[in-house]
């Protein structure tokens, strides 16, 4: 199923898993057992923060054989245009029907400093790849390709929190320009600034999946708002974190303020992607706590 | 000794569209022995340029581009021709187009493509600032090059990673889409944004094989 069919349906929810490192994947089943039927679709990350990891490919796989709607993300980080075109041709041979496509963090940042950052497309490029070439039966060359050509449903990101929104928004507007058909975003914890994103990019006509990532520990508020691009955690959110060391320790309150992020979000966007970053356990009491 | 090529005449008409009035800076360095830069080739792409219909408010050399110095005590001779152009062509490599940019508040287009280094690299060494990718995009991007200021090479806008307008990889190196959309928006180009869809052309940076070839690659050993 093609997430773009579900927007006009109802409010789209996914959840992300990151595959282990190593190629057993019993656990992460487990985790996210309970998800069935309460996520519409599943992303899988890629080498997600440049940590090499087991192929989003083959993860992505592995879910559709399980009965759960893969997103399979790409990055441009790690391989070149014909692995890249590879790749998406294989998804399409599992029969994977969505894609998020980006241009995916620097090698620097990941556990393999030393390897060499590719590039050679980047999140614009590679869904014009997909999107013009691929489903027109053309490779990026412009070579026939055999067959049937395949059909994705792409999607791509967008930061509304950045420090330098227009230049997102520019962005953003040339991923839909190829063919960028929904958008899942960097984490919001700041609803009056998402509100200011949502006011320029409802223009656009795509829909937009706000992105949740579940507050852990004080520590962990603190490092995103130091370090992490586009992602502002609000001073009151902090001390709501700080009040009941248990409560958060537990998960509770995590789980509390993401419910209630959901509410506030649901209004301005189309639907929600959460990334609970291992608690994949929390996210249905989040879903049954914010009502949808 | 940077070695460059003169993009095609239709390329430069395309590229300067929607301007009328241009300055033409050239450099006699290593451009000018390419026979992409210096006087007579100017005065050649002049002519080209005014039975194009453009303009050509003036024409200046200066000795090696990559001197940025150099570059701001000859155009400081020439202000009002300055003021009166729309945008400024500039016949050099990928450095000296970036050189100009920064000493001049208007937008720069590149004539030529920078294609290689062979021996030695201009004089303005202390910073990597040209890649030599062949496909010069300096006219989009407000003279400062995507390719060197971008850790990620990116041609088509930044990536998400950047944080207070500094890049993922370092909290010290300025995000070089972020100096690039602060110079659009200073020269009014920030529409240039939309128009970048680029897929970049690697067959153009590597040395041609008859180069690898010729005697003087031997003799260099």
């Amino acid at each position: 199923m093609k997430l773009k069919e579900l927007f006009f349906k109802k409010f789209v929810v996914t959840s992300e898993i990151g595959p282990p490192k190593g190629w057993q994947i019993d656990k992460l089943f487990l985790d996210i057992k309970e998800l069935k039927n309460k996520v519409d679709a599943i992303n899988v990350t890629d080498n997600q923060s440049s940590v090499m990891r087991l192929s989003s490919l083959v993860v992505s796989k592995l879910l559709k054989d399980n009965g759960f709607e893969p997103v399979y993300q790409i990055t441009c980080r790690d391989r070149n245009r014909l692995a890249l075109q590879s790749d998406i041709l294989g998804a399409a041979a599992f029969g994977i029907e969505n894609l998020l496509l980006l241009t995916g963090d620097h090698t620097k940042l990941g556990d393999h400093p030393q390897s060499k950052p590719v590039f050679d497309l980047d999140s614009v490029s590679l869904i014009y790849t997909v999107k013009q070439k691929l489903e027109q039966g053309l490779d990026l060359a412009g070579n026939k390709l055999d067959g049937e050509p395949p059909k994705f449903c792409v999607g791509a990101v967008v930061s509304p929190c950045a420090d330098n929104l227009d230049s997102q928004l520019k962005k953003m507007e040339q991923k839909i320009k190829v063919g960028a058909e929904f958008f899942q975003t960097q984490a919001v914890y700041d609803i009056d600034k998402f509100a200011k994103f949502t006011e320029k990019a409802k223009n656009f006509g795509v829909p937009v999946m706000a992105g949740i990532v579940i507050l852990k520990s004080v520590g962990m508020a603190k490092y995103m708002n130091e370090n992490v691009a586009g992602v502002y955690v609000p001073d009151n959110l902090i001390e709501e974190l700080k009040k009941d060391k248990d409560k958060t320790k537990s998960g509770q309150t995590g789980i509390e303020i993401s419910a209630r992020l959901i509410q506030q979000l649901k209004p301005l966007c189309q639907g929600i992607h959460l990334m609970p970053l291992g608690w994949d356990d929390k996210v249905s009491e989040i879903l049954k706590k914010s009502g949808i | 000794m940077i070695f460059t090529q003169q993009k095609s005449t239709e390329e430069i008409v395309k590229m300067l569209e929607g301007n009328k009035n241009i300055f033409l800076i050239s450099c006699s360095g290593c451009a000018e022995v390419c026979e992409t830069g210096g006087e007579k080739v100017c005065i050649l792409l002049k002519e080209k340029l005014q039975q194009a219909g453009f303009n050509i408010v003036s024409c200046c050399n200066v000795d090696f581009m990559c001197n940025k110095l150099l570059v701001s005590l000859k155009i400081s001779r020439y202000k009002q021709k300055i003021n009166e152009a729309d945008c400024i062509l500039v016949l050099s490599c990928g450095i000296g187009v970036q050189s100009a940019a920064m000493v001049i508040e208007k937008p720069v287009y590149p004539a030529n493509n920078t294609l290689y280094l062979g021996g030695f690299q201009g004089i303005w060494p202390s910073m990597e600032r040209c890649a030599e990718c062949g496909d010069c995009v300096l006219d989009l991007t407000g003279g400062i090059c995507p390719i060197t200021n971008c850790s990620k090479s990116l041609l088509n806008g930044p990536c998400g990673g950047a944080k207070n307008g500094k890049c993922e990889i370092d909290k010290e190196l300025d995000c070089g889409w972020e100096k690039i959309y602060r110079r659009l928006e200073s020269i009014g180009k920030l529409d240039n944004l939309r128009k970048l869809i680029k897929i970049r052309d690697y067959a153009k940076m590597f040395p041609k094989t008859e180069l690898r070839k010729s005697i003087f690659y031997d003799i260099e050993k």
